[in-house]
């Protein structure tokens, strides 16, 4: 029960997010969610693409350090609470969040995260334990 | 028959106030001959204020200029010949990486002198008359192969001139023919191990003892993974055309640093900035000056490389002066925040931690004090895409780092291929302090 991201580890200067998304604009491969992390000297982007594994090798024969990771992707109630719902079922599991960001979607009463947890296995079963609807790639 | 503990034991364990006498009277006679047959060093010697009279012994010495290697680039092909043409039999070259060509001649004696060398660093390592020796070293310019090669039959063993490259041949060889001591460049005897591996022999399987191990910095790591993969004990042995080649300094069998062959070579250790000698056991820029050599007779030749030299007495026997490894270069030597930092120590770090050899140094000066940035190109099998855990490995990097050089520079993990290089060469340091007016 997990979906496939895409990381690109990027130099943090001008014009290098603008290139990576041309190489993938120019295979075909369209763009779900994207969440940049950056320090000073470098950039971690984070795609759910469609396709992730051919982008990924497009990725890597142009020359970028890109890679395939599952990550967690879950559904909450678009109501005030959703997400807080979620984060207490981990805490009080003692599970961290590495990171987490929101997908872009077109339903109006649901709202969709994709996280990394530290030990996104148990993730899972704790949050289906507790009626969180869990996505699969089919499903966004 | 019993083996030979050394080639000449008379020179080999002379007593050091005895070697010192005679260096100091091969080095008067030396420097007449070189001042009288070189006009550029005279010439040298002239601006200095130093007359070959000055000389009186190894006292003196610091009184001589310096030759650099820059001096054999102006003074190329002939300017540093001390005997005339038709008395040379044979010419070395040095490999070019660090610019022109630099041309070392050879009279007969001067060969003879050099095998010498190679033959007692042979006979150093356990090898005798019955020893099958594969030197596996290129032949031809490069000093590596011929001066094995001479100092191998020199010492009676039969020699197996294999020259480099050719692996397939070089296993045909050493199994066929049961060779027991090799010598080549330490990568190519990794490499050769991993290829006999592959072949399904084992160290039990091959007759290997030895290995005399050169022409490239390696590590101490290296040695033990030699030493295990061949089922040798693995040497090392020192030496650069300039001089003779190798076989300069030799390795025992204490494995405890390198015998200078000081019939023939005074070494000296200065403060590379100064130029000032050092007293035994500090760590500087490693000067030879030779004693005996006849045709290209260098005095007080900067080598560039960084060590230190020790008189403790050593296992073996032996009275000559030992040589740690090389352990930097000094041109390259940067001084951060008052800690002397070489590249090659910085080098071994970032092996050790998996980590590409593409990195850069940049150093700089704010509010008076060094700033001191690392940027290294991470693997891509090493990207992770949480910042927390890069973070961690920027941070592991740093503790290493600090452990080796005494100081903990500023890691930055940057994707592969971003560090610039010109002429495929990556730039390795960005110095931008301005330290002098």
């Amino acid at each position: 029960m997990a979906i496939r991201q895409l990381s690109v580890f990027l130099e943090n200067k001008k014009g290098t997010l603008h290139e990576i998304t041309d190489v993938l604009a120019k295979e075909n491969i369209n763009l779900r969610s994207m969440c940049i992390a950056d320090t000073a000297d470098y950039g971690i982007v984070r795609i759910i693409a469609d396709d992730p594994e051919r982008a990924g090798k497009i990725l890597n024969e142009t020359g970028h350090t890109a890679s395939i990771r599952e990550v967690t992707a879950f559904a909450v109630p678009d109501c005030p609470g959703g997400l807080a719902k979620v984060l207490s079922i981990l805490e009080e599991n003692s599970i961290d969040i590495e990171y987490m960001y929101a997908l872009v979607t077109t339903s109006i009463d649901k709202a969709y995260a994709v996280m990394r947890t530290n030990d996104d296995k148990s993730a899972e079963k704790v949050l289906l334990k507790n009626g969180i609807e869990l996505l699969e790639e089919e499903n966004i | 028959m019993e083996k030979r503990k050394y080639y000449q034991p008379e020179i080999e364990t002379m007593p050091v106030e005895q070697i010192k006498k005679m260096q100091s009277e091969k080095l008067v006679k030396q420097v007449k001959h070189v001042y009288e047959h070189v006009p550029y060093y005279r010439d040298l010697m002239d601006k200095k204020g130093v007359k070959p009279e000055d000389i009186h012994g190894i006292e003196d010495l610091y009184k001589l200029p310096f030759i650099e290697k820059s001096d054999l680039r102006e003074t190329y092909p002939y300017g540093m010949l001390a005997v005339p043409l038709e008395d040379c039999v044979r010419i070395q070259s040095t490999s070019g990486t660090t610019g022109k060509r630099v041309i070392a001649y050879y009279t007969q004696n001067d060969v003879d002198l050099w095998e010498e060398c190679c033959a007692r660093a042979l006979i150093a390592v356990g090898a005798d008359k019955e020893d099958v020796v594969q030197v596996s070293y290129g032949y031809g310019l490069f000093t590596g192969g011929p001066g094995l090669n001479g100092g191998s039959h020199k010492v009676g063993c039969l020699t197996l001139p294999m020259s480099s490259g050719n692996t397939d041949r070089q296993i045909q060889f050493m199994t066929d023919l049961k060779a027991t001591v090799l010598c080549c460049t330490p990568s190519y005897a990794a490499y050769l191990g991993e290829s006999l591996h592959d072949m399904g022999y084992t160290p039990d399987t091959i007759s290997l003892k030895a290995g005399i191990f050169g022409a490239e910095p390696w590590t101490q790591e290296n040695r033990r993974e030699l030493e295990k993969s061949l089922g040798i004990k693995a040497y090392d042995i020192y030496g650069l055309t300039e001089i003779s080649g190798p076989g300069v300094s030799f390795e025992c069998t204490a494995q405890g640093g390198m015998h200078v062959n000081e019939d023939h070579f005074i070494a000296e250790i200065i403060n590379p900035e100064t130029g000032e000698p050092l007293p035994e056991g500090e760590k500087g820029e490693l000067v030879f000056t030779c004693l005996d050599k006849e045709a290209f007779p260098l005095l007080r030749y900067r080598t560039r490389d960084i060590c230190v030299l020790t008189r403790e007495a050593c296992p073996c026997g032996r009275t000559f002066v030992r040589m740690s490894k090389p352990m930097g270069r000094s041109d390259d030597m940067m001084i951060i925040r008052g800690v002397n930092v070489f590249p090659s120590q910085i080098e071994a770090v970032l092996i050790n931690e998996g980590c590409s050899l593409n990195y850069q140094i940049k150093i700089s000066r704010v509010n008076n004090s060094d700033t001191f940035d690392i940027y290294v190109e991470l693997p891509p099998e090493q990207f992770d895409d949480s910042v927390k855990n890069l973070t961690a490995k920027e941070k592991s990097l740093q503790a290493a780092l600090r452990s080796m050089l005494g100081i903990g520079p500023d890691v930055h993990l940057v994707p592969p291929k971003t560090i610039a290089r010109s002429e495929g060469k990556a730039v390795r340091i960005i110095d931008e302090r301005k330290l002098h007016d």
